[in-house]
């Protein structure tokens, strides 16, 4: 798989709680850094592991186990999609 | 203090080309006040945003018989609220559609009534599916994100499977599916407008298999009808924790419907700040976090799922808004909920003496 956000999902950032936020069609998603990470990544490009090498090395820890349940949460929720 | 809220619903007025039966406005439309001005509503938005507001729905009524819609949209677009028109369709002619979207507009939502034009015009008491249909065309070429919405009832529920068909053939990216809550007209209208239990299940299983047929094309929202729910919905995610209700008047309420909560003073913008209303004002105070509850919901282990369920209906159906939404099988007055059907004839939503815009 080869994420992207939902075509009418776009991040913003909130001056007032000073987090990035997801926002969609009657919804906002409060993201925290990680998350906001994460979604820069999703181009359509990158697959699943792809991005999750990149944080892995950006870290010096394996995270491909949280960035896939991260992604997999957000597919459900139909805001990330296959690219 | 309590955290920020994420939603504004903007009632822009009450005033409406259609006469949905299932309205959640109040049903003496006549006693509503002046509406807002257009600087009133431009410094609720930066309240609003200030506050933490991120997601912006501007309703009504029809909020396109506002003249100043555009300039009210890019008031709220320069201070960076996620805004949504929640409109008929009537009204949004090319040449407004374009300048919506000039104004940072980025969601339309246009309400359909039926799949077939007859039924339809018999609910909104008008003509009007031609001018939706167009108005569906014009979101769609100027690359607005489009949801359609549809407030089922026994007159349509048995449709539901050509409704989607509609919704996806004018491209919505979502549809909402939503049966009538009873406030306002549509409590007045319930023993017409309540569906059976048969049409019910009939039009599950046709909403699972769209979700699935539509996935990655377009969203589907089914909201099942609460009274024939065992435990209650989590209204508006808690009263007074997410989500703000500013109507035509300037008065602010928890919830669209709460003005029908006769024991509660609302305060309005014209008076007082957004800030100072949603932090201190009795009304917002009243049924915030779990203080307020009785029992059966005190001691109950769903109280943080459904927060009690709604006040209004609460109030509406039991006299006091600190009661167990009736809804609830636990709740000593569940017996109230009525779910008996007649054969009766609508009563039109009309606004007797109607007001003007400011």
């Amino acid at each position: 798989m080869k994420p992207r956000l939902w075509r009418l999902a776009r991040v913003d950032y909130d001056p007032v709680r000073q987090r990035p936020v997801l926002l969609y069609p009657e919804g906002a998603m409060l993201l925290n850094e990680t998350g906001a990470e994460i979604l820069a990544l999703c181009d359509g490009q990158r697959t699943v592991d792809d991005i999750a090498a990149v944080l892995s090395a950006k870290y010096g820890a394996d995270v491909t186990k949280d960035v896939a349940e991260y992604l997999s949460a957000l597919v459900e929720r139909e805001l990330v999609v296959d690219a | 203090m309590p955290k920020p809220p994420t939603t504004l619903l903007a009632e822009l007025t009450y005033r409406c080309p259609l006469h949905c039966p299932y309205c959640s406005n109040p049903v003496d439309l006549a006693r509503a006040a002046a509406e807002l001005s257009t600087d009133d509503w431009k410094r609720v938005f930066s309240e609003a945003r200030a506050l933490g507001v991120l997601q912006l729905g501007l309703s009504g009524g029809e909020p396109m018989l506002r003249k100043d819609l555009e300039e009210i949209v890019e008031h709220a677009h320069r201070v960076g609220l996620y805004s949504t028109l929640v409109t008929s369709g009537l009204g949004l002619t090319p040449p407004r559609a374009s300048r919506l979207r000039d104004a940072g507009l980025e969601h339309v939502q246009i309400s359909f009534q039926d799949s077939d034009p007859g039924v339809a015009e018999h609910i909104a008491g008008i003509k009007s599916v031609d001018k939706k249909r167009t108005a569906a065309a014009l979101v769609k070429d100027l690359g607005f994100a489009f949801t359609v919405n549809v407030v089922l009832h026994r007159a349509n529920l048995d449709h539901i499977g050509e409704i989607i068909e509609l919704a996806a053939s004018l491209g919505a990216d979502r549809l909402e599916l939503a049966n009538t809550q009873y406030y306002g007209w549509a409590y007045e209208n319930r023993a017409a407008l309540i569906p059976t239990k048969e049409q019910l299940d009939a039009a599950e299983p046709i909403v699972d298999a769209a979700v699935r047929t539509y996935r990655g094309r377009m969203q589907i929202v089914y909201v099942l009808p609460d009274y024939y729910q065992q435990y209650p919905k989590p209204c508006m995610g808690g009263w007074g924790n997410v989500y703000i209700v500013v109507a035509p008047d300037g008065r602010v309420l928890p919830c669209q419907a709460a003005w029908q909560i006769e024991s509660l003073a609302f305060d309005t913008v014209r008076e007082k700040s957004l800030h100072w209303i949603w932090e201190e004002s009795e009304a917002f105070r009243a049924f915030r976090g779990d203080e307020w509850m009785r029992e059966p919901c005190r001691s109950c282990e769903r109280k943080h799922l459904d927060f009690g369920g709604c006040r209004c209906q609460a109030f509406q159906l039991t006299g006091d808004a600190r009661n167990a939404d009736p809804v609830c099988i636990k709740s000593p007055q569940h017996h109230v909920i009525d779910l008996s059907a007649a054969d009766v004839p609508y009563r039109y939503r009309v606004i007797e003496n109607e007001v003007a815009s400011t």
